[in-house]
């Protein structure tokens, strides 16, 4: 293959015009205020942060902070419900409301979408067809569970575990919200919810959904705020179980916080997955998967593919194409439809991504960026690759959660697999060969909780999910995620 | 030492209790003992071991997970089951090893006898488990999609310190039919079965670092058994709630699985179950298109 | 990079070693392609530039010169009432019906602009001898075709005699002179994408200028994961060997939603390149009219009646 005479241009004729996802349906209040008890009500403190659209850094909306007397009155309006409404109710009418949840947002799904990207800088593309559909799959899900639970773990009884705590991320907001509280309601619990401090509107929305549907006050709390409610909760007495979603460092210091104590944990933390190309697989497809590998959602997902073994005869083909195939991703206004890669969610992460692409060329990597035009507002970084990186580089080790792929080689099958496992992480993997046999040898050889075989980042509500090792315990999704929610004896 | 009392018979040999670690039984590496009495007798002389040694155990438990996760349910039944039949040829021995620490008679067949089929439940369950905890996921998407449990690896156990033999072998038995490999803390007043099973494993061909049991104190060891970055579960059976918390503690350095089993009557069956084994088994999910 | 008409043939490559196709991949990448979001000036752009790529295609047993007239008279007025339409690249017919076309063509002095094109080598079956496949091919050229679309003897590609089709082709290349040469691969015959895969492979070698999904005879003709593997295969001989080779999906394609979501697949597979009727064809009947609709929808921004549109 010759580059330079052979190269493919993609700076076309033929543009595609803006084509904005409309907002006008779209109500978002100037502030909103806690949801306890069923209610929006104001923080005591009185405090109040600005959630920022990291597209063009206007601010949406005045979101209540949430202390530690809020934390504590939603977890006793928790413990309320859970005692006099929640565990009393007939299962099956339990897993009704649940279905009304899912009912409700397929029914407000665009506006959900518009306000998840408006929110949290995620594409539209991807809020409208991934976040907000699993999402009210998810409760749809769990829902029919609620009176089923007694088939879920042959030879034991199962009950309710009490009041969860449940602290989710920035990175999937009402995906992560469904995970969270799907499962922890279908299985006879009641909730407090505290949503990332960037991203908090959709669960405040959810909110709303929650309180027209009928839920009995208290089943579902929601706290917004930054790491210090996290901490109220997670430090709170009352509470049966933690329910996190984060980085390892928070997980570990949860960890840590709930030694001595009876309260349950499940931790889904962060990863540095390896998506391993061998040199028979269908390369065109498997070059996609790098791509929604590590380019879905700006990089920001715990299981992203942000490692890419390579074999090393394909090298040269996988990266051209993988070269190609990026300067035809859009990166720019998440609102707009064909937009790929929309914005970094917010300065911090911005410059925590800034600092690697820094560290990765000073640790004598290549770095290669599409040639994509940013905005001149917001918080944006193009599609990154790194080549000429190993084993003990940083930008290999570890988790980036951001657009930028680390690229090595490999030669045999053992020294792949030695690569992939030789991390802390063990969220998930990618394995590319058309040899069946492979597959399960690779499969079953990665230390890793979710594995995708010829294919990358899927997900469903009858999957679970979740990591080994650093990577975190407990599952979510699937038959799986009932067992974080209840007490089998 | 009691051996030696009845002058009539010939002088008998008495035992040197050792740890056992990769296959091997070394004394500690720190030289170090407990002398362990009944009533005012010293009925032994148990290694005290060490840090390092806890080390060495890791290491060896490490190096043999590969392989005895890797080899097939049936034979790791198999195994079990040898180990069961060893245990049944010894169980004699057990019983007066027992007494010698303090149980009846009656009490002492009863645990050599639970013992034994505890062995051999778990040995039923090699192969049957995986089937009960598994999945196939209906996914929306033109994908096959499935969860299987898989072994977490290397598991470390402070054994039940009341139950020097039964509760040591309920939660052996229940890591390695899973895959894992363990290193066990054997009961600080209870060790002679424990290392005397050792010798059992050993005959009955369960590979080197699968099980490694180290005698000691609780205090001293704990710290390393919950803290080792190489350690991927740990399983605590004491119920002491300051060293719950220590444990907790130190586990999250790595983001180990703390498995607490306190307040089971290892001699019912409330002591066993598949779910002892799950205990320390991950899920791993796996998708694959389906597609011409 | 144009390429001349005569490429000499490569030897027949090593078809196993041909790069995999994953169906359920490819699907999810045509989905992508599809959710792009068309509007306003890149809307109309699109629409003349599908326009301008029509292969005006009649290949019936009941057609007659007075069709084939009608057909070209077509292909040169689209929609008179509508300025600055282009015109459609080709029209495609029977070798039977060339010498009407090139006439019809030529007196509206507009050789060259619109391309005749013939089937040839016993289309659609292709279940002729190969000197009957020559002989056809060679009379189609004598009779004015500036493109030959021939069809592959799917028959041997299945029973893995490849290097029959191979040569078939290279000859059917040489019978061509100066004539561009299609090669329809009749995708729905060969079952799987690996197979499209290997066939493209193979016909580039033998020397294709473009290749082509279907004959529009079976069902399924084009589909759009069976062009982007056909897309893919021409980018890897293009990388592999510099030559550009064109693509012409194929029967089904009636929509002009459909055939801008053709062009979005194109534009991100293999770029600006092959962005010209020289690189890419529809070959279509019905779909001229509905992208003439969707012009004058975007002009008036009303939707359309096909009453108010010449059939042919």
């Amino acid at each position: 293959m010759d580059e330079t005479t052979s190269k493919l241009a993609f700076d076309t004729d033929w543009q595609y015009d803006p084509a904005p996802e409309s907002t006008d349906h779209i109500r978002i209040d100037e502030q909103y205020e806690l949801f306890i008890g069923g209610e929006f009500v104001a923080p005591k403190e009185g405090r109040y942060f600005d959630s920022i659209n990291p597209a063009n850094e206007q601010v949406l909306a005045r979101v209540a902070a949430a202390g530690k007397d809020d934390v504590a009155r939603a977890v006793k309006a928790a413990r309320k419900a859970y005692q006099t409404s929640w565990s009393t109710l007939k299962p099956a009418e339990r897993g009704k409301y649940i279905y009304r949840i899912a009912r409700v947002l397929q029914e407000r799904a665009r506006e959900f979408a518009v306000i998840e990207t408006l929110d949290g800088g995620k594409p539209i593309r991807e809020s409208r067809d991934i976040d907000i559909p699993l999402a009210a799959a998810h409760f749809f899900y769990y829902a029919g569970w609620a009176d089923k639970l007694e088939y879920a773990f042959p030879g034991k009884q199962v009950a309710a575990l009490g009041v969860a705590g449940q602290i989710i991320p920035w990175n999937f907001p009402l995906l992560m919200a469904a995970w969270k509280i799907a499962p922890a309601l279908a299985c006879g619990n009641t909730v407090v919810l505290k949503p990332a401090e960037t991203t908090p509107l959709t669960a405040l929305k959810l909110a709303e959904v929650i309180r027209d549907a009928g839920l009995p006050p208290g089943v579902v709390n929601i706290v917004t705020g930054a790491g210090d409610t996290g901490a109220a909760l997670v430090d709170h007495p009352d509470i049966d179980k933690i329910a996190f979603t984060g980085s390892t460092a928070v997980g570990r210091s949860i960890q840590k916080s709930l030694a001595g104590t009876s309260t349950k944990y499940t931790l889904e933390l962060g990863g540095k997955a390896a998506n391993i190309i061998f040199a028979d697989a269908a390369i065109d497809e498997a070059v996609e998967g790098i791509v929604n590998g590590i380019f879905f959602n700006q990089g920001h997902v715990c299981c992203a593919g942000s490692r890419l073994l390579v074999q090393e005869s394909v090298a040269d083909e996988v990266i051209r194409k993988l070269k190609d195939r990026m300067e035809s991703l859009i990166v720019g206004d998440p609102m707009d439809k064909n937009t790929d890669i929309g914005a970094i969610n917010s300065p911090a992460q911005l410059a925590k991504i800034e600092d690697y692409l820094r560290i990765g060329q000073a640790e004598g990597g290549e770095m290669y960026q599409s040639s994509a035009t940013l905005p001149t507002t917001g918080y944006w970084c193009r599609p990154t690759l790194f080549t000429g990186v190993s084993q003990s580089n940083r930008v290999v080790q570890e988790e980036i959660f951001g657009p930028v792929l680390a690229i090595q080689t490999f030669r045999t099958l053992e020294e792949g697999l030695d690569k992939a496992n030789n991390t802390p992480y063990g969220l998930s993997g990618g394995v590319w060969t058309d040899k069946g046999a492979k597959i399960f040898k690779m499969t079953r050889a990665i230390r890793a909780g979710v594995i995708w075989a010829n294919t990358f980042n899927k997900f469903d509500p009858a999957s679970p999910f979740g990591g080994y090792k650093e990577s975190g315990m407990g599952r979510e999704g699937g038959l799986h995620g009932l067992d974080a929610y209840l007490e089998l004896s | 030492m009691a051996d030696l009392k009845d002058k009539n018979t010939r002088l008998a040999v008495g035992k040197t209790y050792k740890l056992y670690i990769d296959g091997k039984f070394p004394r500690t590496e720190s030289g170090r003992y407990y002398p362990l009495h009944n009533k005012d007798e010293i009925i032994a002389n148990v290694c005290l071991g060490s840090r390092k040694d806890t080390r060495e155990a890791v290491v060896a438990a490490r190096k043999a997970f590969a392989g005895w996760s890797g080899t097939s349910a049936y034979l790791r039944g198999q195994i079990l089951y040898r180990i069961a039949e060893m245990l049944e040829g010894r169980s004699e021995q057990f019983v007066a090893e027992l007494v010698k620490q303090g149980l009846t008679k009656a009490k002492a067949r009863t645990e050599v006898a639970v013992s034994i089929d505890r062995l051999v439940y778990y040995a039923g369950w090699t192969d049957k488990f995986q089937q009960v905890f598994s999945s196939v996921n209906p996914v929306s998407s033109a994908h096959f999609n499935f969860t299987v449990p898989e072994p977490t690896g290397v598991v470390t156990i402070i054994a039940p310190e009341e139950s020097g033999l039964l509760g040591l072998v309920s939660n052996i038995a229940a890591a390695i039919a899973g895959g894992n490999t363990c290193v066990a803390l054997a009961s600080y007043s209870m060790p002679l079965s424990a290392i005397s099973f050792t010798e059992v494993l050993h005959a009955a061909d369960v590979p080197a670092g699968v099980v490694n049991v180290l005698t000691g104190s609780r205090a001293e060891l704990t710290e390393q058994f919950a803290a080792h970055m190489d350690v991927n579960a740990i399983v605590y059976c004491d119920g002491d709630a300051a060293v719950d918390r220590e444990i907790q503690l130190h586990a999250a350095n790595n983001i180990k699985r703390v498995v607490r089993r306190t307040g089971i009557d290892w001699s019912t069956e409330k002591g066993q179950g598949p779910y002892f084994i799950r205990d320390t088994q991950e899920f791993k999910t796996t998708w694959h298109p389906v597609g011409g | 990079m144009s390429t001349p008409a005569s490429t000499s043939s490569s030897p027949l490559p090593r078809l196993d070693l041909v790069s995999r196709v994953d169906q359920t991949g490819v699907e999810e990448r045509v989905a992508r392609f599809c959710k792009r979001s068309i509007k306003k000036a890149s809307k109309m752009q699109a629409l003349k530039l599908a326009l301008g790529m029509i292969d005006l295609t009649t290949l019936e047993g009941q057609d007659t010169p007075g069709k084939v007239r009608q057909l070209c008279q077509k292909a040169i007025h689209l929609h008179d009432s509508i300025p600055g339409l282009p015109h459609v690249a080709a029209v495609c017919v029977y070798p039977v019906m060339v010498g009407v076309a090139r006439k019809a063509l030529d007196d509206q002095g507009l050789a060259g602009e619109i391309k005749v094109a013939s089937v040839a080598t016993a289309f659609p079956s292709g279940m002729s001898p190969l000197h009957i496949k020559l002989e056809e091919t060679k009379i189609a050229v004598a009779e004015g075709a500036d493109e030959i679309d021939m069809v592959i003897s799917r028959g041997a590609f299945l029973r893995g005699d490849y290097g029959y089709v191979f040569d078939e082709i290279a000859a059917v290349r040489d019978a061509c002179g100066e004539a561009h040469l299609k090669v329809i691969l009749e995708t729905g015959e060969l079952g799987t994408l690996d197979q499209v895969r290997r066939a493209s492979v193979l016909a580039m070698h033998a020397g294709a200028d473009f290749i082509k999904t279907s004959t529009g005879k079976i069902q399924p003709a084009a589909t759009m994961p069976v062009t982007l593997v056909m897309l893919q295969a021409i980018r890897d001989h293009y990388y592999e060997t510099g030559r550009q080779v064109g693509m012409k999906p194929a029967g089904g394609i009636s929509k002009a939603k459909l055939a801008i979501q053709y062009l979005v697949m194109l534009r991100e597979t293999l770029g600006q390149a092959w962005m010209a009727p020289e690189w890419f064809r529809f070959g279509a009947s019905s779909l001229a009219n509905d992208l003439i609709m969707q012009i004058q929808k975007q002009q008036t921004g009303v939707y359309q009646s096909a009453d108010y549109f010449s059939k042919d």
